[in-house]
């Protein structure tokens, strides 16, 4: 009799994880066939490339972000941190217009280490709930951009060509952005499933007690996943002021609700311990259409927010009832 | 001199406020099955993470194989072959099978890039489990996983460890009879393979199942260690509580008045079949079977949490329909779930916002709740059931086991209630805290309340019950009463009742 249920708790598990995985993609093709009858052009290879170019920094970000959840914590500070690195490295490209633009990339994953390392310190050792220290860091990194930019812009005529170049260059025929994407994907794929480490950020997020007793140090696991995170929102800094050519204070404000809901689309347990890398790479995907394909129908843009966060619920929505179903 | 695997001597521990371990020793011989005994709050737990290094003593020395040790962390104990099962399997629900068995101990490439040896750690996973009599896909979500099956994937992690000793804590407490035999089954081929186990329990039965000798602490002092056969179940009885506790089941027989309840041909697809049974005023209604019979799921039905497909209920000869906890309440039905903690309580609320929860209408005047109403509701009802705590303002969170589940029935008594469905009410709580308990369903017998208790400990069926429902894979197969229902009749029914359904599988 147990053999039995267990056999079939294994059979539901198999179809709810591959399904899981389905779900969103099935989710992505009706969205997309929907949008692609009311406007032809959003079926175009252009279009498709435009918006995974778009796509790549929310995707490397919410890499990022779901360790952090993982760890049952959340990191409201990725948006302000990528701007700090973005401006810091616009500052540095206006100042030394001979700097290899392979240097800018290092800069930016430096700041957003050490931005994240503070956030990182603050809850581990200092026992601060993520939430909130976050929402501190995520002040304080947004008020030291203005600070040091002096409220000011850094625009596409002050900086060196070969820097803005460097999003738009390819890299064995593939752009440089979704290059960089794939290289992270690549790197984080092995790190999460085939390090220790990896594994410990899993244990810690899903039993925290027993991470303890098993000896596995819970505050260099927090204050790793925190560093992580910075390093790639450092890095999303780089390529975001690259690619848009332009430094602003105020640059990707609000993005971190877009890279947690990634997360979540992505199946990320918000209360920790699960979360895959495909499903936060579907999660991404997701967003990005919502984000790019609503302008090209012909959405009044005062709807256009609304209507994002009703998509995204609607999504979530069905994926639970889908898997409440399958369990049954 | 003997020589022991294990020896702990003079060891105290003291944390801020109690003594949780005087002074204590115990010893362990290679491949002895070896009980540590006593009532909760006995400075078991903390005694075992002290062995296995969570704790570390504030006097005393550990010695190991002869040579003193002292364990920094529970790493330091592992690496020496010190393995511990704890009580609330502490494992990693959303991981799978595999790394709860081996993290911490992976397989790694040394060679090379260094990575996680997944086929490897698969494989060597499933030979263990295979070991352990368990053919699981190591692939599986351990959370998924019966608590039977945590368990033995508890003691796969273990032997792949390469322990030596084996601490397990309460290991039965959540198993019923048949899982119970199984891991009891493990547990001697691990001592024929020459392993000592220390093996803590407060189930009396248990412990004279399995154990080559018995320690009993009690309120963190040593009490003895004695050979099984030279301690009798009473003194140890006697030992574990400090007192003589006379009847451990006090039911009297009473005369069954008024029908309460009347269930007629309830089922629920694929869970429960044709259930019929009635009960009187003053009546303890036994229920009993293994996990996965039913027999929890009936109780839920009955109290309105899940839906039925068909049949009828009655009370007091009334047809009614319940869909819903708030309809069952107000009929007078209580149902106390089989885990307390999580339905019956709010824990970081105080004993009287517990109780009155549910009352919480009556007490208030104008939507107002009043709170001097409440505190004499919450007084009066603790008094009743004798619970141990400074104020009924203190928080349930702080109160034991015995404790909690006595502010459950306090909820339950609160509410005005003639129909008691208690889910195993007396599991995972210590002897003294049980015998309170069956003194508690005993009064309330008395009182004309009708009681169905849903239990899976043999000796409390046969002492409590005025009636038994034996059930078997959502079905009742058999109904016993009092006078002519001896153990094995039970177990009979049940036996042949699975191998007759293997038999025709």
């Amino acid at each position: 009799m147990e053999k039995i249920s267990i056999l079939r708790n294994m059979y539901l598990n198999l179809k709810i994880s591959k399904f899981k995985g389905i779900g969103l993609v099935f989710f992505i093709l009706l969205l997309s066939i929907i949008i692609g009858l009311r406007n032809p052009n959003y079926l175009t290879v252009g279009n498709i490339r435009d918006m995974l170019l778009d796509t790549t920094i929310l995707a490397i970000m919410a890499l990022g972000m779901m360790l952090v959840i993982v760890t049952r914590g959340i990191d409201l500070s990725v948006a302000s941190v990528l701007a700090l690195s973005g401006m810091l490295v616009g500052l540095f490209v206006e100042k030394y217009q001979w700097a290899p633009a392979s240097v800018t990339i290092f800069i930016g994953l430096a700041i957003g280490s050490f931005c994240g390392a503070i956030t990182g310190f603050i809850v581990a050792k200092g026992k601060v709930m993520p939430i909130i220290a976050t929402l501190g860091m995520m002040n304080v990194y947004r008020g030291l951009t203005f600070v040091i930019s002096g409220g000011r812009w850094v625009n596409a005529h002050q900086m060196p060509e070969s820097f803005k170049q460097m999003t738009r260059t390819s890299i064995f025929g593939i752009d440089f952005l979704i290059f960089i994407a794939i290289l992270v994907y690549i790197v984080f794929y092995y790190f999460i499933y085939y390090t220790r480490t990896g594994r410990q950020i899993y244990a810690v997020g899903s039993n925290p007690e027993a991470a303890h007793i098993t000896g596995i140090n819970i505050d260099y696991i927090l204050q790793l996943v925190y560093t992580l995170m910075g390093s790639l929102s450092g890095l999303a800094g780089v390529l975001w002021v690259s690619r848009y050519a332009s430094a602003q204070s105020d640059t990707a404000m609000g993005l971190e609700m877009s890279v947690i809901a990634a997360c979540v689309l992505g199946g990320v347990k918000i209360t920790g311990g699960s979360g895959e890398v495909y499903g936060v790479l579907l999660g991404s995907i997701l967003i990005g259409i919502i984000n790019n394909a609503l302008p090209l129908v012909r959405i009044s843009p005062f709807w256009k927010l609304a209507l994002q966060g009703v998509i995204i619920l609607v999504a979530v929505i069905i994926n639970a009832i889908i898997q409440k179903k399958v369990e049954r | 001199m003997e020589d022991y695997i294990l020896e702990l001597k003079g060891i105290t521990k003291t944390f801020p406020g109690v003594k949780a371990l005087d002074a204590v020793k115990f010893n362990l011989k290679a491949g002895e099955i070896h009980a540590l005994v006593g009532e909760n709050g006995a400075g078991k737990s903390t005694f075992i993470k002290i062995i296995s290094g969570v704790y570390q003593p504030d006097e005393g020395e550990i010695f190991l194989n002869g040579e003193r040790v002292s364990f920094k962390n529970p790493r330091e104990a592992r690496m020496m072959g010190i393995a511990t099962i704890y009580q609330n399997i502490i494992c990693f629900p959303d991981m799978s099978i595999t790394d709860n068995i081996f993290l911490g101990h992976e397989y790694i490439n040394n060679y090379g890039i260094k990575r996680l040896l997944w086929k490897k750690m698969h494989d060597k996973a499933k030979e263990l489990l295979h070991l352990v009599g368990n053919d699981i896909d190591p692939e599986e979500k351990m959370g998924n996983l019966s608590i039977a099956c945590q368990q033995m994937v508890e003691i796969a992690k273990a032997l792949s460890q390469e322990a030596k000793i084996f601490i397990m804590d309460e290991p039965t407490a959540a198993l019923t009879q048949h899982e119970t035999e199984e891991l009891f089954n493990i547990v001697k081929k691990l001592k024929e393979d020459g392993a000592s186990i220390i093996f803590v329990s407060h189930r009396i039965e248990d412990i004279y199942k399995i154990a080559d000798r018995i320690t009993v602490f009690r309120d963190g002092n040593y009490i003895g260690t004695w050979e099984k056969s030279q301690l009798s179940r009473d003194d140890l009885i006697k030992f574990m509580a400090g007192r003589e506790i006379t009847q451990l089941f006090p039911k009297k027989k009473i005369n069954a008045g008024r029908e309460l309840l009347r269930i007629k041909g309830l089922s629920k697809k694929g869970v429960f079949t044709d259930i019929s049974f009635s009960l009187h005023e003053g009546e303890i209604l036994g229920v009993t079977g293994l996990i996965g019979s039913g027999r929890s799921e009936l109780a839920q039905a009955i109290f309105g949490i899940h839906p039925v497909d068909a049949g009828m209920i009655y009370i007091q000869g009334k047809p009614v329909r319940i869909d819903n906890p708030v309809k069952a309440m107000k009929l007078g039905i209580g149902y106390l779930p089989e885990d307390r903690q999580k339905q019956g309580l709010v824990l970081p609320f105080s004993i009287m916002e517990n109780i009155t929860l549910p009352v919480i209408e009556s007490l208030s005047q104008r939507g107002w709740l009043r709170q001097s109403n409440e505190y004499m509701k919450a007084k009066e009802m603790a008094e009743l059931l004798q619970i141990k705590a400074n104020s009924v303002l203190d928080k349930v969170y702080f109160l034991s086991g015995g404790n909690q589940q006595k502010v459950v029935i306090a909820k339950l008594l609160a509410a005005k209630l003639r129909i008691l469905i208690l889910d195993e009410p007396t599991k995972g709580i210590d002897v003294g805290a049980k015998a309170a308990m069956h003194e508690i369903m005993c009064n309330l017998a008395s009182k004309g309340y009708g009681i169905i208790m849903i239990s899976s400990e043999m000796p409390e069926i046969l002492g409590m019950s005025d009636r038994i429902l034996v059930m078997h894979k959502g079905r009742i197969i058999a109904e016993f009463n009092r006078d002519e229902v001896t153990r094995e009749k039970i177990i009979e029914v049940t036996i042949n009742k699975r191998d007759f359904n293997q038999g025709t599988l």
